[in-house]
């Protein structure tokens, strides 16, 4: 099992840099860079020229990568173009904050998701398959941006029980004053694994309970809960999956969301990075966020290796 | 005797409840109270005293904590804002020497730390500026002033409150540059170690508001300066919260549900329900144009013929498009407003005229066998854009009934500005005919900006590379002139020629819709881009 997981992260090392090059290069590709963006035309050249060579911007674009990474090896993360503000506190906050609404809509939306999956595949065919199933694929199709819309329309504006956007005090949700900011964005949030997650478990268990092993369980006289424990056992791997996945991409922030909301979380960070040319910060978040995903993908492998023992082939 | 002693003690009580409660009503009226502002800035404005975030930088961390030598005069509603002093009581251009100017400097003024503003606290702000050698400079508060105010050269101390600065050309207009070099506290600078970084978390000016607290892309918080020089303008409120909240829907429920007191640019479409709400939208003119600047330098741009441009400026129904905003924005018919001394007695008045416009268009060879062709760049959002897609569509559409047919190039806002930048010939611009960009004009140094020959880009900010040689002389005129009555009547003649030779596509001047809690009570609309939050207080 070592063996599997040091193989594991030591895969994650050159995706990770084939990553950094993909970003470098990506940002690259924009057209006029930042120094054009940030200095007017009737600012004189010197400056301009100050700002390129205080940010590298002057040399070549293998030597502004080499001394990106090497920074990064050590923990510098540059400051940003637009603010002067180190760009390692920037990105923090921005994954706390992101934190903040992921890890509540993502177990809201996972066990959501099970329920509800696991209910409409004992009910298959029945009316709670169809009204279960019907609710799993609204959570998929509706623009969640759109959802955020409506819940303030109705919770903040029609009835002011819930905050309209922001995050309150901030910091660690424990009072009343910050965990009423994050309902909507979370129940939003959720909406989208919650119906992944449900779509899948359904399948799942259907395609195990039609296999001969859970017959015979059946017929060697197990209770229903030892036979519901070995269906899980089975339909874990596959599910672990996408919970990983959705994972990700609830850690990489909804820039849509973060915006309904005014979240100041990474996908925020980001489209201010995006729209700004602010190369230091655009390319640390996306690296982090990359990084964070190859790390639950990792952690994704583990548990279905842990499951699962075929899987550690 | 007892009902008496009974009484006495009831009215005793009452006095004590009654006086207690006056003096915590008493103390409710004098605290003024936070007030809470929806920014449409994506980001917190940078807190160093030259803020990013254009004029809305400017109008929020800008002038209420910072100040510079003139200010800008935000205290009528009724008339285009003028400069007033500012940190300097006086100046004089120099008879002799016309690029010099002597500033009598205020005294008494300290900087929100208690240190000293004097010439020397001036100087080293030029410093900060212009001189890319000192260890105060500021690269990106360098790039953001120098652009606005390029022409200081030269400063020196004359003595404590004495300071001449010398400019790189004759320039009658140059107090009108000032407002936008604004002064930081040398001493706070140095106490947080020398860096800009950290000043921006403990910054101070000597402006009416101080900066308390500041938590990037969340809020910056400013609180009174009790202290403030100037005793008639300390401010009634107790502090001001800001929140950088770009999307509109975002801002609006956060206006409805009660958690902001006031925001900038209501959705125009969602004004009738605001009102309806109990809300108040206030509006008032300001130096602001929503046009589509044209290309002149492009070999096949059809703008180049001047028949074309003025047939596109009569075939725009402005009427049309204020009724689409809802009545946030009113006709523009040249760079300065018609009502304005300014604007002049040009001989176009161009209103909503298709068949005055096929006439120029016929007479320039083009008709419905061959209609005008163009692009347009525009942009899905930004700053003092408005609301560029259904505005431009709303053009496209009355265009189109006079034979010109027009394409747009849509692009980030980004993109748009760094193309502004650039020769509108170079792939920057994607083959634009025009761009549809919002700008200021607020003084003759704006029009200088976006018209003068010798500001054509990329040294400058005239993207069309609109040339006339009787503008230019003019202009060149005004800037060596003391005159002022002189200047005034050729302000006028150069906004004549602009509406002639119709080198933009007049289109809208913004009206600067917000939207507003009825318990903000003193806010004065002023004519510019930027407010005085004063005399704003909270019910």
């Amino acid at each position: 099992m070592e063996i599997f997981i040091l193989r594991r992260v030591l895969y994650a090392v050159p995706i990770l840099l084939g990553v950094s090059i993909v970003i470098f290069g990506l940002v690259q590709l924009s057209p006029g860079d930042v120094a054009d963006l940030l200095i007017p035309p009737e600012a004189p050249k010197e400056v301009a020229e100050q700002l390129r060579q205080k940010f590298g911007l002057d040399r070549p674009v293998y030597e502004q990568y080499l001394l990106w990474l090497g920074n990064l090896l050590q923990g510098d993360l540059g400051v940003s173009i637009f603010s002067n503000q180190p760009v390692l506190g920037s990105l923090t906050s921005a994954i706390g904050n992101t934190m903040k609404l992921a890890v509540p809509a993502a177990i809201l939306g996972f066990a959501l998701g099970i329920i509800l999956g696991a209910l409409a595949a004992v009910g298959r065919g029945g009316w709670l398959d169809k009204l279960l199933s019907g609710i799993a694929i609204t959570g998929v199709s509706l623009p969640h941006y759109w959802v955020g819309i409506v819940l303030v329309a109705i919770f903040s504006v029609t009835y002011n029980v819930l905050p309209a956007q922001g995050m309150g005090p901030g910091g660690v949700p424990t009072g009343w004053e910050q965990i009423k900011h994050l309902i909507l964005p979370v129940v939003t949030l959720s909406l989208i694994p919650m119906g992944v997650v449900s779509r899948l478990v359904r399948a799942s268990v259907l395609e195990i309970i039609n296999q001969e092993f859970i017959t015979t369980l059946h017929a060697k006289g197990l209770l229903s809960g030892r036979v519901l424990l070995h269906i899980a056992k089975n339909a874990a791997p596959s599910v672990l999956a996408v919970m990983g996945l959705q994972f990700g991409y609830l850690l990489g922030g909804s820039i849509l969301v973060e915006t309904v909301f005014n979240w100041p979380g990474s996908g925020n960070l980001m489209n201010l990075a995006i729209f700004r040319r602010d190369v230091p910060v655009l390319s640390a978040t996306i690296l982090a966020l990359a990084t964070l995903f190859v790390l639950i993908n990792i952690l994704v492998d583990v548990l279905q290796a842990l499951i699962d023992p075929r899987m550690r082939r | 005797m007892r009902f008496q002693l009974q009484r006495s003690w009831r009215q005793a009580l009452l006095t004590a409840s009654v006086a207690v409660l006056g003096a915590g009503l008493a103390a409710q009226a004098q605290a003024g109270g936070t007030l809470r502002i929806a920014m449409t800035a994506s980001d917190v404005p940078t807190t160093t005293g030259m803020p990013n975030n254009g004029y809305e930088g400017m109008r929020f961390l800008g002038y209420p904590v910072f100040e510079s030598l003139t200010l800008w005069d935000l205290s009528s509603a009724d008339n285009l804002a003028d400069i007033r002093p500012g940190l300097a009581e006086s100046w004089t251009q120099n008879a002799d020497e016309p690029t010099k100017w002597t500033f009598k400097l205020r005294k008494g003024v300290a900087f929100h730390d208690g240190s000293p503003f004097n010439a020397d606290a001036a100087i080293w702000n030029l410093e900060r500026y212009y001189n890319v050698d000192s260890p105060q400079f500021e690269t990106q508060g360098s790039a953001i002033t120098r652009a606005r105010n390029p022409n200081i050269e030269s400063w020196r101390k004359i003595d404590d409150h004495t300071l001449e600065i010398t400019t790189n050309v004759q320039l009658s207009y140059f107090p009108y540059l000032l407002p936008y070099v604004l002064f930081s506290s040398p001493a706070q600078f140095e106490k947080v170690g020398s860096d800009w970084a950290a000043f921006a978390n403990n910054p101070s000016g000597t402006g009416p508001f101080k900066i308390t607290d500041f938590k990037p892309r969340i809020s910056v918080s400013l609180a009174k300066n009790a202290d403030y020089w100037d005793e008639s303008r300390v401010p009634k409120l107790d502090g001001i919260e800001l929140y950088p909240m770009p999307e509109a829907t975002t801002r609006l429920s956060a206006l409805r549900s009660g958690q902001v007191d006031w925001i900038e640019v209501p959705p125009p479409d969602a004004i009738p329900s605001i009102k309806n709400a109990g809300f108040n939208i206030v509006t008032n003119s300001y130096p602001h144009v929503w046009p589509w600047v044209l290309n002149m330098a492009k070999e096949d741009s059809p703008f180049r013929d001047k028949r074309v441009r003025q047939a596109a400026n009569y075939c725009i129904d402005r009427d049309g498009m204020t009724e689409l905003l809802n009545g946030t924005a009113e006709p523009a018919l040249g760079f300065f407003k018609k009502a304005g001394a300014q604007f002049g007695s040009p001989e176009n008045a161009y209103g909503f005229d298709p068949e005055k416009a096929k006439a120029l268009l016929a007479e320039a060879g083009y008709g419905p066998d061959k209609p005008v062709q163009a692009k347009v760049m525009i942009s899905t959002s930004g700053s003092g854009q408005m609301l560029p897609l259904p505005m431009n569509e709303y053009l496209q559409q009355t265009l189109a009934q006079c034979n010109i047919a027009i394409d747009f190039e849509v692009v980030e806002w980004g993109t748009m500005l760094v193309a502004f930048r650039n020769d509108p010939t170079g792939p920057q611009s994607m083959g634009a005919d025009a761009m549809n960009i919002s700008l200021v004009s607020s003084d003759i140094s704006q029009m200088a900006r976006w018209f003068w020959s010798g500001n054509m880009t990329p040294n400058g900010s005239n993207w069309g590379h609109f040339q006339n040689e009787e503008f230019d002389r003019l202009l060149g005129e005004i800037q060596v002139s003391t005159d002022q009555a002189e200047i005034d009547t050729k302000i006028a003649r150069l906004n004549e020629i602009l509406v002639d030779e119709a080198p933009w596509l007049w289109i809208v001047h913004d009206l600067n819709p917000r939207a507003m809690s009825d318990k903000v009570t003193g806010f004065v609309s002023a004519q510019s881009w930027f407010q005085d939050f004063t005399t704003v207080d909270l019910e």
